[in-house]
């Protein structure tokens, strides 16, 4: 596993990385950034195309951290405050960029409403007697060999399914299942509510889901 | 008192979120649960969903560029330096 789960940032612990990094200590910051910066780049390139760009929004949230470090309260926690800083910017960059780029171009639009699985999997409401039940039973994953579900085919399709969800649902889910963050730190960061966030990363995830079970082999 | 027919499979799939997250009120977190213990559909379901948070865990991480994490060192010490001086 990658980065997944990180400890959660308690206040005390920002507040002796706030003052390590007041102090010019350099393995504090660099341990910051080991921790972060993988995440943020993620993030970011789901704002913003130009992986370059990308990159610079990173380095620009790193330097707002530096100038901003006096007035850190610690209200929220550091790292919500650092992708609070760093979603504010990839979306204003990534707007920016955006302008250049035909419509075709865009990602799909964020869905929200409607079924996410697909109706064609349940009986329909006019069946006598299972009328919304399942048509044909999904799959038990955890029958399969552990090697086939994490095989290296599974993971690709995982990752092309996230890069083709909707910027907030790809954001949530990354923040959330890659990165460890809890639901409250994903609502401080992106400004959301608690039920918003539970809709976009239940999206996120269910489109991920279809694009495993595809990949499995195992849809009708 | 509840039946698992009570919700049906299309519905219970767009709560599966909301369990895992403990997003539901009592009553309706009894009916979900009731409702899976019955039916190896939406059992299954949950569980791919569930193992579906796991594999994007998985996926592995866009490459931080070693020559941006020097650049980023340079920027602090840089940063450092001016707090000295200005203080």
């Amino acid at each position: 596993m990658a980065t997944a789960a990180h400890t959660g940032s308690s206040a005390t612990d920002d507040a002796r990385v706030v003052a390590a990094l007041r102090r010019g200590d350099e393995a504090a910051f660099t341990a910051l950034v080991h921790r972060y910066q993988t995440l943020m780049l993620r993030v970011a390139r789901g704002y913003c195309r130009d992986p370059r760009v990308a990159e610079e929004v990173v380095q620009e949230t790193w330097m707002a951290l530096f100038e901003g470090i006096d007035r850190f309260e610690g209200r929220a926690s550091l790292k919500t405050w650092l992708f609070r800083v760093l979603v504010k910017r990839a979306i204003t960059r990534g707007t920016r960029e955006r302008r250049q780029v035909p419509f075709s171009a865009l990602g799909p639009a964020d869905d929200e409403d409607g079924p996410t699985v697909d109706p064609e999997r349940f009986l329909p409401a006019d069946h006598p007697r299972f009328a919304g039940h399942w048509a044909a039973y999904p799959g038990d994953w955890g029958a399969l060999p552990h090697e086939r579900l994490v095989s290296r085919e599974t993971i690709t399709a995982v990752r092309e399914a996230i890069e083709q969800l909707p910027e907030r649902q790809r954001t949530v889910i990354a923040m959330r299942d890659i990165g460890g963050f809890s639901a409250d730190e994903v609502c401080g960061a992106l400004d959301l509510s608690e039920g918003n966030q539970r809709v976009l990363l239940h999206r996120a995830r269910a489109k991920v889901r279809e694009a495993v079970e595809r990949q499995l082999g195992e849809a009708p | 008192m509840d039946s698992p027919a009570d919700i049906r499979c299309h519905e219970l799939v767009e709560l599966v979120t909301d369990y895992l997250e403990g997003a539901l009120d009592d009553a309706a977190r009894t009916r979900f649960e009731l409702h899976v213990v019955a039916c190896r559909g939406c059992a299954n379901y949950l569980e791919q969903m569930r193992a579906t948070a796991e594999l994007v865990g998985e996926t592995p991480d866009v490459e931080a560029d070693p020559e941006q994490l020097d650049e980023l060192l340079e920027a602090f010490r840089g940063w450092h330096r001016r707090t000295l001086e200005e203080s």
